[in-house]
């Protein structure tokens, strides 16, 4: 066993937090959060010069990563820095999607894609589809050359910015099957096509898209007819895999803050981190906090391997669980500080508690944990 | 024993249920349930309603124009008021100043500042924390010195809640710096408007405007704003604390809480079934349930001790750790009772009437989440609580 990073690894950790340190500071930051598109052009063009999103894709699909573990070295550095910008959406989502499904005209996007010039949304999850990755209402018709699609779709994270959304729609079967569900490469723009986006509470943008009628050449299909499920839950554990970490990384951060407020705070006329009550609750964040790394590298290590979802069910519903607890326990130390936007803190702790609302909570991932290790 | 309400107490409750279900409008009780800000023309259409009814100062004696409630009067109308997604009276004039003008204050300071609280031509803020003085309170810095008929004060205030609202702000400052901590401490009225005032709105990291930061810079205020005795202010903040502390355990608003998580948990459906009946979520939201059950009732026992007369000790103390920890576990089942709908920020919906993005239930559920991580730190934080307790007990 080995649990050193490659040399590689290593200096893209390296090069990453020190780029993020110098220009990912609160205030920037707290401005990209007031901004109207969520987001920095800048730091985008930024991240992917650094060579950011290569890493996340493998050298045939043009980067020069893709594993489990170049996904966490990633995203631990965006969580450690509380990055807001749409990696998990452009890259991981969609970009990984492409690469999987793409035919060669589809696949010219990925260039684009790695060198930070276009933006990927998926659209997949519905008013009504909680957590649930199979159930799809939205509907797919062939109609003569031309394929129709009609629906809605929720919280698509970077809708607005995106060149092109990746819809799910059933061409069959009831709108629980597993089977039925394809995707398309829908332009932005198309008509037929209407966002109503909105802000996201920790950071980002996001939309309802409404789907009208909405008339597709037959080359927008991405992939096999019926058969999306599969490639969908493929990118989407690569996404859990980046969300564990993503946490990880902002629980190091809120870990690092309450550390040095303990020290520095002073009440009673001595630092509150002398107080043995809040010393023995400290400790208990680093312990669980070995947890989450300890279950993250068990997720990234199983993203090709047969245990995978089992694994990545098991971090996620840890994960969930000591993020609530470090994000809880890391503003309660601080007291009302820690509740105010320009502190670093408040932003890290609605990074960490919100992850939870994407592709399952610590209870969707517990029963998902059960039904695999059933199996 | 015996865990009924006597009939005097039943039609009392009729009584409150009735006067809700006629005077509290729809469009305001709506705006409560989706936890949407009133605004302080809000608030005082409340207040007025309720002033009108002779409810408002319920917990004042009738000298003073007040209802004079019992501690189980005052439970039952809190607890009513919950229900119904009242506004919750806005405290810092009625239930902190006012008992501590009632009992310290001169003739002249009641005669003028308390029917002023009642008919809302004052609204009172509260000037406590500082930023080096925070669960360590009477540390703090900002000072008063004497100038012949005035107080010439300079600091900072911090925390200050509908800071924006309020046209006065009662102070703790230091008058005596020589002497020990609680000895230099007094406690003064001061005009928002004096000049050297600056006030400055805190972000919150749910987007709420509520609490404030408040400078002072020379700020000259006269002598017959002292409440009390100079340097005796320790003793009426105290005072005022204990006020602060009743309704402490919010076993009303978890209550209501509680029926609006199984609200939203009746529709909202998982794996094709209402999340109601999801094992997991229901199991969490039982728990919190038994454990609420128990609470009420460890809140109902301490309030007939002090329906009976005796003080409360350290059994506030407790409520208020055990009741924000219940309302704090409600808070995040609601959130996680949403979905993937608590992540848009509906700071729109904070102040005014937009179209929500998800069910309407959504909106503001993750932001509350948030905002009442304060419930464990205001009002002496949770580990001060404890603390207390530890030392009572243990005779410290």
């Amino acid at each position: 066993m080995d649990f050193n990073l490659t040399e590689e690894r290593q200096m893209l950790q390296d090069t990453l937090r020190r780029y993020l340190a110098d220009r990912y500071t609160t205030s920037v930051r707290n401005t990209i959060l007031d901004s109207d598109s969520g987001m920095s052009a800048e730091i985008w063009a930024g991240l992917a010069e650094l060579g950011v999103i290569g890493a996340l894709f493998s050298e045939e699909d043009g980067g020069f990563g893709g594993a489990g573990f170049d996904i966490a070295t990633v995203f631990e550095e965006l969580g450690r820095a509380g990055v807001v910008e749409p990696m998990l959406d452009s890259a991981i989502l969609g970009g990984r999607l492409i690469a999987a499904l793409g035919d060669d005209t589809q696949r010219g996007l990925l260039e684009e894609i790695i060198g930070g010039a276009a933006h990927l949304a998926l659209a997949h999850g519905e008013p009504a589809s909680r957590y649930d990755l199979t159930r799809v209402e939205t509907t797919a018709r062939v109609d003569g050359d031309e394929i129709v699609l009609n629906g809605r779709k929720a919280v698509v994270v970077n809708a607005e910015t995106a060149g092109h959304l990746i819809v799910s729609a059933r061409e069959s079967g009831g709108i629980f099957d597993l089977d039925g569900i394809s995707l398309f490469l829908v332009p932005a723009g198309t008509p037929g096509l209407a966002l109503h986006g909105y802000p996201m509470l920790a950071g980002g943008r996001a939309a309802e898209v409404m789907l009208d009628n909405v008339r597709l050449p037959q080359s927008a299909r991405l992939g096999a007819a019926g058969a999306g499920l599969a490639p969908l839950m493929d990118v989407i554990a690569a996404a859990n895999v980046a969300l564990c970490a993503e946490c990880v990384g902002a629980m190091q951060s809120a870990v690092e803050l309450t550390r040095s407020y303990l020290m520095t705070r002073k009440q009673f006329g001595r630092p509150i981190g002398t107080f043995q009550a809040l010393q023995h609750r400290f400790a208990d964040m680093l312990i669980e906090l070995e947890q989450a790394r300890s279950a993250l590298i068990n997720a990234s290590g199983h993203l090709d391997s047969a245990d995978r979802d089992r694994q990545i069910a098991a971090a996620r519903n840890l994960i969930a669980r000591v993020g609530r607890l470090v994000a809880e326990e890391a503003i309660q130390m601080h007291g009302g500080i820690a509740m105010t936007q320009e502190y670093e803190l408040a932003h890290i702790a609605k990074r960490i508690v919100m992850a939870d609302h994407r592709f399952g909570d610590a209870d969707y991932h517990l029963e998902r944990f059960i039904v695999l290790s059933a199996a | 024993m015996d865990l009924n309400y006597s009939d005097e107490e039943k039609a009392f409750r009729a009584e409150v249920r009735a006067f809700l279900a006629e005077n509290l409008p729809a469009e305001v009780s709506d705006k409560v349930r989706r936890g949407i800000s009133l605004g302080k023309e809000g608030h005082e259409k409340w207040h007025a309603t309720l002033n009108a009814r002779g409810w408002l100062a319920y917990n004042w004696p009738r000298e003073f124009g007040g209802a004079e409630w019992n501690a189980v009067q005052r439970h039952i109308f809190e607890e009513e008021c919950a229900a119904a997604y009242a506004p919750r009276i806005v405290p810092f004039g009625l239930s902190m100043l006012a008992p501590v003008l009632q009992k310290f204050g001169t003739k002249e300071q009641q005669d003028h500042y308390l029917p002023r609280i009642l008919s809302g031509d004052d609204w009172w803020c509260q000037g406590y924390s500082e930023p080096g003085a925070g669960s360590d309170l009477a540390s703090l810095k900002t000072r008063a010195v004497r100038d012949g008929d005035h107080y010439v004060v300079n600091g900072q205030k911090t925390w200050t809640t509908l800071g924006q609202y309020a046209n006065w702000i009662f102070c703790l400052v230091r008058t005596d710096p020589e002497a020990k901590q609680q000895e230099g401490i007094s406690f003064l009225l001061i005009d928002m408007s004096t000049p050297g005032i600056t006030v400055r709105p805190i972000a919150l990291l749910d987007g709420t405007p509520e609490v404030n930061e408040v400078f002072f810079d020379d700020v000259r205020v006269p002598v017959e704003n002292l409440v009390g005795e100079e340097n005796k202010g320790w003793t009426y903040a105290k005072y005022l604390l204990t006020h602060e502390r009743t309704n402490i355990a919010g076993v009303g608003f978890s209550q209501a809480g509680l029926d609006a998580v199984k609200r939203i948990a009746r529709i909202e459906t998982a794996n094709g079934r209402p999340l109601i009946e999801n094992p997991h979520f229901a199991a969490r939201l039982a728990q919190v349930e038994i454990d609420l059950m128990a609470m009420a009732t460890t809140n109902m026992r301490i309030i007939s001790q002090a329906a009976s007369g005796q003080a409360p000790g350290v059994e506030s103390s407790m409520l208020k750790v055990k009741g924000t920890i219940i309302r704090q576990e409600i808070n995040d089942l609601t959130r996680r009772a949403v979905g993937p709908y608590a992540m848009p920020f509906a700071s729109e919906a904070v102040e005014g009437d937009n179209a929500p993005i998800g069910p309407d239930y959504a909106g503001p559920v993750a932001a509350h989440y948030f905002n009442n991580r304060k419930l464990s730190i205001f009002g002496g934080s949770n580990e001060i609580q404890r603390g207390i307790i530890a030392k009572v007990k243990m005779g410290g």
